[in-house]
């Protein structure tokens, strides 16, 4: 029950208080460069959140099953990203195979996804911070759809942009990061809202 | 030195498990069987699933036209897919107007054959071959153009439409590099049939340029494709402008040799730009066309000439000497060949100068 309590307060403050990319400024490759329309904001949004969830979750097994029983934690960087790569590329041929739908509309950004440092970020954190299995996976999951949130808000803020007068040499990605900063400005109110 | 070991097994392992799962999930996963591809209602092709489209019609020698060889960046490769095409992807939207998805095209190198498919190819594609061809000679132009002439071996005869181009297959000559196709537009007089010449400028890094300027030398062998494109002279009696600089030549000098041949009379003015004096190419050949063709006037523009060079013909940019030069665009037609933003400020000139849009034609070789 305790261990619940914790997972959801985790996961809580993953959405909002730790914001992987607005608190640890992590994923903001594809944060920039695909944040012009929502529709697409939204896709790459829950491919993250899939990816990131079964990423930290597969990581947290190959950790305690594999690296800490044979006293190779420091290992964990190399075994992570091939375990992510491999992932990746796993799902989206399985998504290609048995849903040409959710391919045409998400299985583009799979790759996109794989050289992600959020993803990556998710996994060395929850080592970091000792997770259980179950607060990994609120965890992972928490993280996706913090990211999820906070891409969407810059599509939503870009698409209305289009229409606004930004001078010339702050167009495209200068004021996508200038907006990013206020943003997690922003997300700093949310603090303390757990302790 | 146990921990060295042990750790090296490890993450290989690991790795090796990884790696045996994804050839799995490759073999069973990703194995779609065997496919049918309707070919116009008239011809089935049965095909290996999980390929796109285009390389599967190019593997059975069904060549669709293709410049960025697959990478969703040309265009090129529209194809009617009325049957088992599959969803949209995002990447095929930059390049379909609305009519064109309602009416089901596709870009070929963006669908995956997964299913029975069946698809409609104009005429034109189905009389493409392909050619193994003999490197008969390699001519310098200027600095970093050259004109190639490939003897065709097997078959030994092409026909072509003047303007048209051919598909070169650069095969991964280094490692890291695949295997691509790149257009060139023929050159030569579409008379030699036995033959095809080419103009190529040398792109920095470019796969298929380097590959050409580097690699092969004289009776290599070499494979191609064609002949494709839309580009060619219309059968009007309109004044001609001919726009276009660097290898950009090839069509219009191909053109020129079949208005020699036809003894097409129609006025036509070719406007050569380079920055350099020594930029230009060619010249002998074209004084030479001034002479056979009667109504055929050539006009080499050159940007800035350095003041050592002897220079008295037009300067200034291309577009300028068109303006200088044409009083009557609105009843001439236009043919244009080169970069996209050599076309680009071209259609505005020629459009300023009051020439209707469909009466100018182009190439671009982006
Ligand atoms: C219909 C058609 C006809 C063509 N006819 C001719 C022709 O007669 N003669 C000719 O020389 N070319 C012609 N081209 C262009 C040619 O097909 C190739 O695109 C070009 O030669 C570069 O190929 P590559 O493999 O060497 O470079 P790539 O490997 O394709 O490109 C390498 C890099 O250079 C960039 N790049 C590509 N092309 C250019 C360019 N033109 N200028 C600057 N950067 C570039 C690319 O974006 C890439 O980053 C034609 C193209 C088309 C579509
Ligand atoms: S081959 Fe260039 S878009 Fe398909």
């Amino acid at each position: 029950m305790e261990e619940l309590r914790t997972a959801l307060t985790v996961g809580f403050a993953a959405i909002f208080t730790n914001n992987i990319l607005l608190v640890y400024f992590l994923g903001m490759c594809p944060f920039t460069s695909v944040s012009r329309e929502v529709k697409t904001a939204m896709g790459l949004g829950f491919a993250v959140i899939f990816v990131m969830t079964c990423t930290s979750l597969l990581n947290w097994v190959a950790y305690h099953y594999v690296l800490v029983p044979l006293e190779l934690e420091f290992f964990r960087f190399i075994m992570f990203i091939i375990v992510i790569a491999a992932f990746v590329q796993f799902v989206e041929m399985v998504i290609e195979r048995f849903s040409p739908v959710l391919y045409a509309n998400l299985g583009i950004f799979l790759p996109l996804i794989t050289v992600n440092c959020a993803i990556l970020g998710v996994s060395l954190f929850m080592v970091i911070r000792d997770y259980s299995f179950i607060v990994t996976i609120a965890y992972g999951f928490g993280s996706g759809i913090g990211w999820l949130l906070a891409i969407l808000a810059m599509a939503g803020i870009r698409q209305r942009m289009n229409t606004a007068n930004v001078p010339e040499g702050l167009q495209g990605p200068g004021i996508t990061l200038i907006i990013a900063g206020l943003m997690a400005l922003a997300f700093i109110g949310f603090t303390g809202v757990l302790s | 030195m146990m921990t060295v070991v042990l750790s090296v097994l490890a993450v290989s392992s690991i790795g090796a498990g990884l790696a045996l799962l994804l050839v799995i999930s490759e073999k069973t996963v990703g194995n779609y069987g065997e496919c049918t591809i309707d070919v116009n209602g008239e011809e089935e092709i049965k095909v290996q699933g999980g390929k796109s489209l285009l390389s599967v019609l190019t593997d059975q020698k069904l060549f669709v036209p293709s410049a960025c060889g697959g990478r969703g960046t040309c265009g090129l490769c529209k194809l009617k897919v009325p049957e088992g095409a599959g969803h949209l992807m995002p990447t095929e939207l930059p390049f379909l107007e609305k009519d064109e998805i309602e009416n089901d095209y596709r870009l070929a190198c963006q669908v995956k054959v997964r299913n029975n498919l069946s698809i409609l190819v104009p005429k034109e594609l189905l009389s493409v071959s392909e050619f193994t061809a003999k490197i008969a000679e390699i001519k310098d132009l200027t600095h970093d153009i050259k004109q190639f002439r490939f003897e065709l071996v097997e078959p030994d005869r092409i026909d072509f439409t003047p303007g048209q181009y051919i598909q070169l297959k650069t095969p991964s000559y280094k490692s890291g590099i695949e295997e691509v196709y790149r257009a060139y537009s023929i050159s030569s007089d579409p008379a030699d049939k036995n033959a095809v010449e080419t103009i190529v400028r040398l792109v920095p890094g470019g796969i298929c340029t380097t590959w050409l300027f580097e690699y092969i030398g004289l009776d290599d062998e070499i494979t191609m494709n064609g002949p494709h494109g839309e580009f060619h002279l219309s059968d009007t009696d309109a004044p001609a402008i001919f726009i276009a600089g660097g290898s950009g030549m090839a069509p219009i000098k191909c053109i020129l040799h079949h208005m020699k041949n036809m003894d097409i009379q129609r006025p036509a003015t070719y406007f050569f730009g380079a920055n350099k004096v020594k930029e230009l190419f060619l010249l002998d050949e074209m004084k030479q066309f001034e002479q056979e063709l009667a109504n055929f006037k050539f006009v080499p523009v050159v940007a800035s000439p350095e003041e050592d060079e002897q220079w008295d013909g037009e300067t200034g940019l291309v577009t300028d000497a068109v303006r200088r030069n044409v009083s009557n665009a609105a009843e001439c037609e236009a043919y244009l060949c080169g970069s996209p933003g050599m076309i680009d400020a071209s259609v505005k000139v020629l459009g300023e100068l009051g020439m209707a849009e469909d009466k100018i034609f182009y190439d671009k070789f982006a």
